[in-house]
């Protein structure tokens, strides 16, 4: 995974170089651990910034939405899947893009290593599937696939579902994942569990909306949550508004979700608000057999009318 | 300057025996949580002394994110009727254990905003004069903490009435005003330590934390920088361009006070709220009229740097609006650092301190 580096320099540096895109799209090298920011680069010399490796979690089809240039992006299979639904809803040009594919093998959960040593984890290494995690005191190796983050450990579309050229040969799909064993567990609950589990998760939030802002889906000019006039949910932390807010928020990512993780991960008090969009997501999959963004082509089930529709609601 | 020693085993007991006149606060892991955050502590609670500093700063205990300005009602049946009522709130004493001495710091900052000769905010200042600030001094600094460089430090003593400093066994107590003074009597901790050999022992582990800090940050050009100038630096858009605007970093940040005032009715009732706001908000700057002079998220996350490392820096004379507790850099989900950003700042342009040829 680590040699994508070089090939994604490569790529980016003719593509700047040949002025076949205006800029960029990538990640380079951050100033924490298991930290990379995500940046644009627009001169050839400036390819070398640009790195990957298993801490590039955040979703880059957040920064397309609506942008005029025509750009180069880095892609993993998630982002590509996020870049097809945008596509889809007209919020950037296939013809804009000229996409990086990297196949991917899930990217590192840095708050369940930070979690994992009582000291500061001042270094993280990988090379070979092997990720060694330093601290003053300490040192231990893991298989870098005890240290997914949840959604890339069940993940099923590793590969970019629509690129332009790849910086690598495909990668092996996960085989036999099952995908949805912690919805089952909270389908299971009888309802005052439920409430009561939904409670103690948002319990912490803050409402900085750093899971809204870092997913790709959530663009609308102005979100619910922030419309004045009339205002539809109150901005203090009344439980009841911080649920109205998580709720909504996942019902509006219904059918367009692809599980990419960007939401947990932004999230400075680590709740796992994936619960949420992970249930409509398994949903869609079990009444409509659909899978968001794996094509730029095809409509998604709830934007969409059939006259056979097998439901009688609709009639 | 008293010092004391507090035998550990004396400890909880202290803790307990200064509830009766002491409401206490400190750093308690909650459910569902990665992290300790500074709770009011329950009956038989006890601060977490050694657990890894909050993801949130201490300054909830004197700022909440939310709070009642105050209730009324247009009922012209209630006595109440068109008055303004603050509702009634705990500002009994009430000690703030284990708070690091970056947040102490910070909780000065906050004064400057929220105490000044021409305006005192009721809320904040009633919370803050409650407040006994008993820090704990920072053994083992972690990597993003840059506090020595900000004025602030792991030992530092601003806005502490008492530095607690962890000798294993026992803590020496550094009392450092009268408020202090009054807990160490409530606590029942009076064993005067050897002055001299305390301050000795202590400036010994000052020394130890400090050189374990390993970032930084300069800003002593900022200051004769022209405020235009850096507006206009050319690296805000390489800068910015990771932000989702989100408000985390205002949110964990010590001295970020800004906040929103919101008002819920219902019927002839209605309540007004004060919640924190944050600046990486579209909302933040919205005029009435639809136009909103930040439109950008470019423009916000400049507001941020601009306001903590220059505009602060201009106007108070007294530093960056930045204690250095490296909380943002932790936190911030696109690692957006302030320490490269201070860093950019304060090399952008013509240096002020070269020689003129």
């Amino acid at each position: 995974m680590l040699a994508y580096t070089d090939r994604i320099k490569e790529i980016a540096r003719a593509l700047l170089t040949d002025c076949r895109v205006e800029l960029v799209i990538g990640f380079r090298k951050g100033t924490v651990p298991m930290m990379n920011e995500p940046c644009f680069i627009n001169s050839p010399d400036e390819a070398d910034q640009l790195v990957w490796d298993s801490n590039c979690g955040i979703n880059l089809a957040n920064y397309l939405a609506n942008r005029t240039e025509k750009i180069g992006i880095v892609a993993k299979g998630c982002d590509s899947r996020n870049i097809a639904t945008h596509i889809i809803e007209n919020k950037i040009g296939r013809d804009q893009l000229f996409i990086i594919g990297v196949p991917c093998q899930g990217m590192i959960d840095r708050r369940k290593v930070n979690a994992m040593f009582d000291g500061e984890v001042r270094e993280v290494v990988e090379s070979d599937g092997l990720v060694t995690v330093r601290g003053a005191d300490f040192e231990k190796s893991f298989e870098k696939s005890e240290l997914l983050q949840q959604n890339c450990s069940v993940c099923t579309h590793r590969n970019p579902v629509i690129f332009d050229e790849m910086a690598a040969d495909p990668v092996d799909e996960q085989q036999g994942v099952d995908r949805y064993a912690d919805v089952r567990e909270i389908e299971a609950m009888d309802p005052q569990q439920r409430w009561d589990a939904f409670e103690k998760l948002l319990a912490p939030c803050i409402r900085c909306y750093a899971c809204r802002n870092a997913c790709p889906l959530c663009y609308c000019p102005t979100c619910f949550v922030d419309e004045a006039r009339p205002q539809w949910v109150g901005k203090s932390q009344n439980p009841v508004d911080v649920r109205t807010f998580h709720f909504l928020r996942a019902y509006h990512c219904a059918g367009r979700c692809t599980d990419c993780g960007a939401c947990e991960r932004a999230c400075p008090v680590g709740i796992n608000m994936r619960v949420f969009t992970k249930k409509l997501e398994k949903d869609c999959f079990e009444s409509f057999g659909w899978e968001a963004g794996l094509s730029p082509d095809v409509r998604p089930p709830l934007d969409t009318y059939r006259p056979e529709d097998p439901d009688d609601f609709i009639k | 300057m008293e010092m004391i020693k507090i035998d550990k085993k004396d400890w909880n007991k202290g803790l307990d025996r200064s509830r009766k006149t002491y409401r206490l606060v400190g750093p308690v892991k909650r459910a569902g949580e990665d992290l300790a955050g500074f709770y009011e502590l329950a009956d038989k609670e006890h601060p977490d002394m050694g657990a890894a500093d909050t993801v949130l700063s201490a300054k909830s205990v004197v700022y909440p994110q939310t709070e009642v300005m105050f209730r009324y009602t247009t009922d012209k049946n209630s006595p109440d009727c068109n008055r303004l009522k603050r509702p009634a709130a705990d500002y009994s004493p009430r000690a703030v254990i284990g708070i690091r001495p970056y947040d102490a710091a910070a909780i000065l900052m906050l004064k400057k905003n929220f105490d000044t000769p021409d305006y005192r905010d009721p809320y904040w200042c009633d919370a803050y004069e409650a407040c006994t600030f008993v820090g704990l001094a920072v053994d083992a600094p972690s990597s993003t903490d840059f506090s020595t460089s900000t004025g602030s430090g792991p030992f530092s003593e601003k806005g502490l009435d008492v530095l607690l400093v962890d000798m294993a066994g026992h803590y020496l107590a550094k009392v450092l005003t009268d408020k202090g003074a009054a807990y160490m009597k409530a606590a029942g901790w009076q064993r005067a330590a050897d002055a001299k050999a305390a301050a000795q022992q202590i400036e010994k582990k000052k020394k130890a934390a400090e050189a374990l800090i390993v970032s930084s940050v300069s800003f002593d050009k900022i200051a004769r920088k022209s405020i235009l100038d850096l507006y206009k630096a050319d690296f805000w858009d390489d800068v910015a361009f990771s932000c989702i605007n989100c408000g985390t970093c205002t949110y964990v940040c010590p001295t970020c006070w800004c906040f929103d005032i919101q008002d819920e009715s219902k019927g002839k009732t209605g309540v007004r709220y004060k919640n924190w706001d944050s600046c990486m908000y579209p909302l933040f700057s919205l005029h009435g009229s639809g136009h909103n002079p930040r439109g950008t998220k470019t423009m916000r996350a400049r507001q941020r740097f601009m306001h903590k490392l220059k505009y602060f820096l201009d106007k108070y004379d007294d530093g960056i609006m930045c204690v250095g507790c490296g909380r943002c850099v932790r936190s911030c989900p696109v690692n957006i650092d302030i320490r490269r950003v201070c860093e950019l700042m304060n090399r952008y342009g013509p240096d002020p301190d070269a020689c003129a040829v």
